[in-house]
């Protein structure tokens, strides 16, 4: 298979030399978590790379991924997953770049089988001429009735030279669903910074400490809470 | 402890302080009254350092130093607080953590030791119990879902705990009740009413002037101060309104 292109639609905002130069790429990961099982997985993508996982999440089973995308000229985060009948998955993903970074997550979602649900809640941070992307499509099955999956995607841009991409993107061939997106694009509120100076906080805390209300919400439960806040504190002070 | 001499400023390319001069003592309360538009909250914002409100004319000096030359967060350490008219809603960040960052902030920037956890939340739990504020609500995020009271009250337990050498407080008066109105009175009186303390009331209205007795009065009119006195200018201006004044 060659190389992908920008027309591509899940590489169209790619950094495509890197991926071109990290071409062919293995296989992807593959996680199958069996009928009434849990799966729970913590990735902290510091050093730019490309990952692809597959996952089917099997009958009344769940999955929880928490993903900190923050590192490498590059990274990527690509997640297939299927679920069965009455099954739950939930993406918490933070992404927080600054220089000429280029940091995606992108999404497939299946429902394939009856009454599962899924939760996607996304946060980016971008600063300098950074690129971050969300891509997530919800795919429905036409007798996948009782689906219930959110999509929440929010981007801070700290710079005007910074990009955010955001598409979710629903394909829904059942007619008793509930599929929620929503998504936003902003800038902190300079209001809020010059409150928060005015009681004493400098400029870079005042920024931090908005930015890590941003963020922390998406981490609330994870395996390795703590681990994830701090790496993304870190991430945001090196950024503001 | 305050001196403002000709201070002219812009908010975008519009003048709205003209020449205003003003001069507080350390023990002092001065309360700015003034019909709407004439630049009081101006006064408020520019003194602060809030970004766009540009002076072009003019100087402050705070206990000796140019307040003008500091960034919004030094002068805050230098003792300065703004009681905002509309105190802005945070979501995400919790006012106790909030304030013990800003507090600590603060202290580094003098000089001193940081308060710990335990130090800071028995400050935090001392003011808000004096304000009548529930403790469970100085926990969630700064001012969101409060009513307008709520807000202002809030304003002052920050006040009480950040405990600084001057207050300017934008129309903390507004938007409470007679209850409400008395409670935050108190705290004002409590927390800055001091020998080595001024506070700087701008309001509209001389009803918070009855629980916060001024010790003088000026008026406020397009950008300058047109008339100063004592207490009784209030209940003058309460009566015969700003018109009569302001010419």
């Amino acid at each position: 298979m060659p190389a992908p292109t920008r027309h591509d639609e899940a590489w169209r905002y790619s950094d495509i030399a890197a991926v071109a130069a990290a071409w062919p790429l293995p296989a992807p990961e593959n996680i199958i978590v069996p009928a009434g099982g849990h799966y729970a997985r913590t990735i902290v993508q510091d050093s730019g790379a490309i990952h692809q996982i597959d996952i089917a999440i099997g009958k009344g089973a769940t999955a929880a991924i928490h993903v900190l995308n923050i590192g490498g000229e590059y990274g990527r985060i690509e997640l297939n997953v299927t679920l069965h009948e009455g099954a739950d998955f939930k993406l918490g993903g933070v992404q927080i770049g600054g220089n000429a970074q280029t940091l995606e997550i992108i999404t497939t979602v299946t429902h394939a089988e009856p009454k599962a649900t899924s939760s996607q809640i996304v946060r980016s941070v971008l600063a300098g001429t950074a690129i971050g992307t969300y891509l997530g499509k919800v795919a429905v099955a036409r007798n996948a009735q009782l689906t219930d999956s959110v999509q929440s995607v929010k981007a801070m841009l700290l710079d005007r030279s910074a990009t955010a991409n955001a598409k979710p993107e629903l394909e829904i061939y059942a007619d008793d669903v509930k599929c929620a997106h929503g998504c936003a694009i902003g800038e902190l509120d300079p209001m809020g910074l010059f409150y928060l100076q005015a009681r004493g906080l400098s400029p870079a805390d005042a920024k931090k400490l908005m930015l890590q209300a941003f963020v922390a919400g998406v981490f609330e439960g994870a395996e390795h809470e703590e681990m994830l806040i701090e790496a993304a504190l870190q991430k945001l002070g090196e950024l503001v | 402890m305050l001196q403002i001499t000709n201070l002219h400023a812009n908010v975008g390319d519009k003048p709205i302080l003209k020449g205003l001069t003003l001069s507080l003592n350390a023990g002092e309360i001065h309360a700015i009254m003034g019909p709407n538009g004439a630049g009081k909250s101006t006064l408020g914002y520019v003194l602060s350092g809030r970004p766009g409100y540009e002076v072009t004319e003019g100087e402050v000096t705070f206990n000796g130093q140019n307040l003008l030359d500091l960034e919004p967060h030094e002068r805050a350490a230098a003792g300065l607080f703004l009681g905002f008219q509309y105190p802005v809603e945070i979501p995400g960040v919790s006012n106790v953590q909030f304030l013990r960052e800003a507090l600590n902030a603060q202290r580094k920037n003098r000089g001193e030791a940081p308060l710990s956890g335990a130090e800071f939340l028995k400050v935090a739990r001392e003011q808000a119990t004096a304000l009548g504020m529930d403790m469970e609500m100085l926990k969630r995020p700064v001012n969101v879902g409060f009513s307008g009271g709520e807000k202002k009250r809030n304003e002052m337990v920050q006040m009480g705990i950040i405990d600084p050498a001057l207050a300017i407080l934008d129309e903390t008066d507004s938007g409470l009740d007679i209850d409400a109105l008395r409670i935050v009175g108190d705290g004002i009186n409590r927390i800055m009413r001091k020998p080595d303390k001024a506070v700087l009331l701008i309001t509209h209205y001389q009803r918070l002037l009855d629980y916060v007795k001024p010790d003088f009065v000026h008026v406020l009119a397009d950008g300058r101060i047109t008339r100063s006195g004592g207490p009784e200018l209030a209940l003058e201006l309460e009566r015969d309104g700003y018109k009569e004044l302001a010419a």
